[in-house]
């Protein structure tokens, strides 16, 4: 009697300390670590996408977490500086040993960290553009964001239907501008067009008029300006200004509100490959992104008024991550990099995300609409 | 010996920290970030400092340096060390041949020529992708490597950029007590005067130009292995700044206070960061309150409020200190206030 009731209790005290001791585990909470550019001059791109990876995270919390734990965000502001970045995620690394990190709001930041995080073994998924963060693929770095590539294939594919066989390149001189240029430059074989013209402007320009005057005398069927920042604006102007009447495109760079905004009425009939966000209430109801696409676009304009695709970059990141931590019950980072890689049809903002060993963004070039500008507002081209 | 006490201190300083703090995020990350900063600054202090001429473009050197060892060492596949003396070579013929018609130049002019120059390389950087990789950076670059022992963890950086840093220290002070240093120093209080008493004031001004721009070529170089990743905004006119702000925030013409200079601005932000989106606030603050009650800067400066501190506390032998009852020696208690007196003098 005596030995059975203290034998009770013994099991009874194990099974607590047991249960003690697993609830702690679980209550440990998950670490996301970010890097981004809230300040600086690319903090167009790190304010959205931390205000999206806090409110989301909060959110997430307030239901409870991820498998019964909660979520926590370790930021660094790196002002857009590569040689902060390198130190920042040492520190994500070595003093704050977070599980995952979400984060690298431009492309140089992304690129000078991957020595560090494929040595370090822990996954990483990137929120900036460029091609060669994931060509070649490295075994621990992902990224959400379209690569510039896409964009100049969209928009050749557009070319192709229309009937463009001569395009008159002008692009500006910043990272992004570049980087689309060479691109534009490399897939124009393949689409069986000819470049006829490659005119580049400064960053700080105010008149690109002496650039197209030479188009003008080319015989382009089509000028494509890949750019950034003011530059489109003022080359959708010049060139109506110029009275040239060629189709016009732009890239994914300009995709918000402020550029019909400067460029005016000049920007009818400008045509823009872009992520489905800026048409989200266009889209048939039929598409798996549409949900996704308004959901986030109405939590994020109610709390911070518009939305733009940078932060969706950042949404899809956030959740391909919690998810893949999700299905591997763990935070061990061999299992969740696998689970990251295995990540199929995943709705995000930026297109459905299919990855595999061999692509590490895993989306088509089906993520970008052809979007034209009509009465000053994005319409979907058929 | 007594001359270079300090430098001893820092070592003794460098060589414990890592012991003291094995693994510490702040020694072996932060701590090779400030070293290299502390270099720079030693290399602009002697520019600016002692010779009395202002750069603003002296991350444009930091960033040949880099930029030469990771092309030669990434693209072209060059062991890094013929790199690090080529890329040294060819930062040295560009600071001459700059130097002579930049130096003529005095005050607000010379700040803005080697602002214009500190511009013109960042564009060049930029705008020559093929070569640098344009504004996406260029990767790839291996580690160094002494006589088989590669430099290939933090704890290594460590040992090799603190090594490096007491080098460069030691240099400065010697070259400062030397004849061209006393030369610096009389072109910095009165050039025409320096000239009345034979000194090539041309001469000199381009020698600690050139000088300094090799320190900070040899620091780009040992940066780019480092980071084993090289791209344009580390060597933006912003870091020039920085380098300055660390100088003068030091202390102008006290190689120790470039240091300390280089040491707060590099682990004031790292410790702020907890206050999130106030940090730049605060750390701007900071900025201001030194300026404005350490004039001279913050190694001279906290120096004389010691000494004033002490001058204080010396009329009044019947206040004993508070640790003084306990132990009864007096003996120790004598000879250390004249030794900090000397390693200020020689500071």
């Amino acid at each position: 009697m005596n030995i059975k009731k203290s034998v009770t209790a013994l099991a009874i005290g194990v099974a607590l300390t047991l249960g003690a001791a697993g609830q702690s585990l679980a209550a440990e909470p998950i670490k996301i670590g970010t890097f981004l550019a809230v300040t600086g001059p690319a903090s167009f791109l790190g304010d959205p996408e931390l205000k999206t990876l806090q409110l989301y995270i909060d959110n997430i919390n307030a239901k409870g977490g991820i498998d019964g734990r909660q979520v926590e965000l370790m930021h660094y502001d790196t002002g857009g500086n590569a040689k902060e970045a390198v130190n920042f995620v040492k520190r994500l690394i070595q003093k704050d040993k977070v599980d995952v990190i979400v984060g690298g709001s431009t492309s140089g930041s992304s690129l000078s960290v991957m020595p560090l995080v494929e040595k370090a073994g822990i996954p990483f998924i990137s929120l900036a553009g460029a091609v060669s963060i994931i060509e070649p693929v490295q075994k621990w770095t992902f990224k959400t964001p379209h690569t510039d590539r896409m964009a100049a294939q969209k928009i050749y594919e557009d070319m192709n239907r229309r009937g463009i066989a001569k395009v008159a390149l002008i692009s500006g001189n910043g990272g992004f501008d570049k980087s689309g240029r060479n691109q534009s430059l490399a897939m124009a074989a393949s689409y069986d067009i000819e470049i006829v013209a490659d005119e580049q402007y400064g960053a700080k320009d105010t008149d690109m008029t002496a650039q197209l005057a030479k188009i003008r005398d080319t015989d382009a069927q089509a000028i494509l300006n890949f750019g950034f920042g003011s530059g489109p604006a003022i080359v959708t102007k010049n060139v109506r200004q110029l009275g040239i009447t060629l189709p016009l495109y732009q890239s994914h760079g300009v995709a918000s509100k402020k550029y019909i905004e400067l460029a005016g009425e000049a920007a009818e009939g400008v045509r823009l490959p872009a992520a489905a966000l800026l048409v989200a209430d266009q889209l048939p109801e039929s598409d798996p992104q549409r949900p996704v696409l308004l959901g986030y676009k109405n939590l994020y304009e109610s709390k911070f008024g518009d939305v733009s695709t940078f932060g969706g970059h950042a949404y899809d990141g956030l959740m391909i991550a919690l998810e893949a931590i999700d299905r591997a019950d763990s935070t061990d980072k061999a299992k969740v990099r696998d689970e990251i890689e295995k990540t199929s049809k995943f709705p995000g903002t930026g297109g459905v995300f299919n990855m595999s060993p061999s692509d590490h963004m895993g989306l088509g070039l089906d993520a970008f609409q052809m979007l034209e500008i009509r009465n000053g507002d994005w319409t979907i081209v058929k | 010996m007594k001359r270079l006490s300090g430098l001893f201190l820092l070592a003794a300083a460098i060589v414990l920290l890592p012991i003291l703090f094995p693994d510490n995020y702040f020694v072996t990350v932060v701590g090779v970030t400030a070293g290299l900063n502390a270099i720079l600054a030693v290399s602009l202090n002697l520019l600016m400092g002692y010779a009395g001429q202002i750069s603003l473009g002296h991350a444009a050197f930091f960033g040949l340096g880099a930029y030469s060892s990771a092309i030669l060492t990434a693209r072209y596949d060059w062991n890094p060390w013929p790199a690090l003396l080529l890329g040294l070579a060819f930062t040295g013929v560009i600071a001459y041949v700059v130097a002579r018609p930049i130096l003529r130049l005095k005050g607000h002019y010379l700040a803005m020529a080697t602002l214009g120059l500190g511009i013109i390389v960042h564009i060049f950087i930029v705008q020559l992708g093929w070569l640098t990789g344009g504004p996406d950076g260029l990767g790839g670059i291996p580690t160094l490597s002494l006589f088989g022992w590669a430099v290939d963890s933090d704890q290594r950086w460590y040992i090799v950029i603190g090594t490096l840093l007491v080098v460069v220290v030691w240099l400065a002070l010697n070259i400062i007590d030397s004849r061209s240093g006393r030369a610096l120093r009389a072109l910095h209080g009165s050039e025409v005067a320096a000239e009345m008493m034979g000194i090539n004031t041309a001469a000199t001004k381009t020698g600690v130009f050139v000088l300094a721009a090799l320190i900070a070529a040899v620091a780009g170089s040992v940066f780019a292995h480092q980071q084993a990743f090289v791209s344009p905004d580390s060597f933006s006119f912003f870091f020039s700044i920085e380098l300055v702000t660390m100088v003068v925030l030091g202390g102008m013409a006290s190689t120790y206070g470039a240091v300390l200079g280089a040491l707060i601005l590099t682990f004031l932000p790292e410790l702020l960061v907890v206050f999130e989106d106030y940090e730049v606030m605060i750390f701007g603050g900071i900025l201001m309150g030194m300026m404005i009650f350490l004039p001279q800067g913050l190694f001279v400066g906290l120096g004389d409020l010691l000494r004033k501190l002490r001058r204080q506390a010396t009329p009044t032998p019947r206040k004993p200190a508070p640790q003084e009852p306990a132990s009864h020696k007096p003996t120790p208690q004598k000879p250390a206030p004249q030794k900090e007196e000397k390693r200020h003098g020689v500071a």
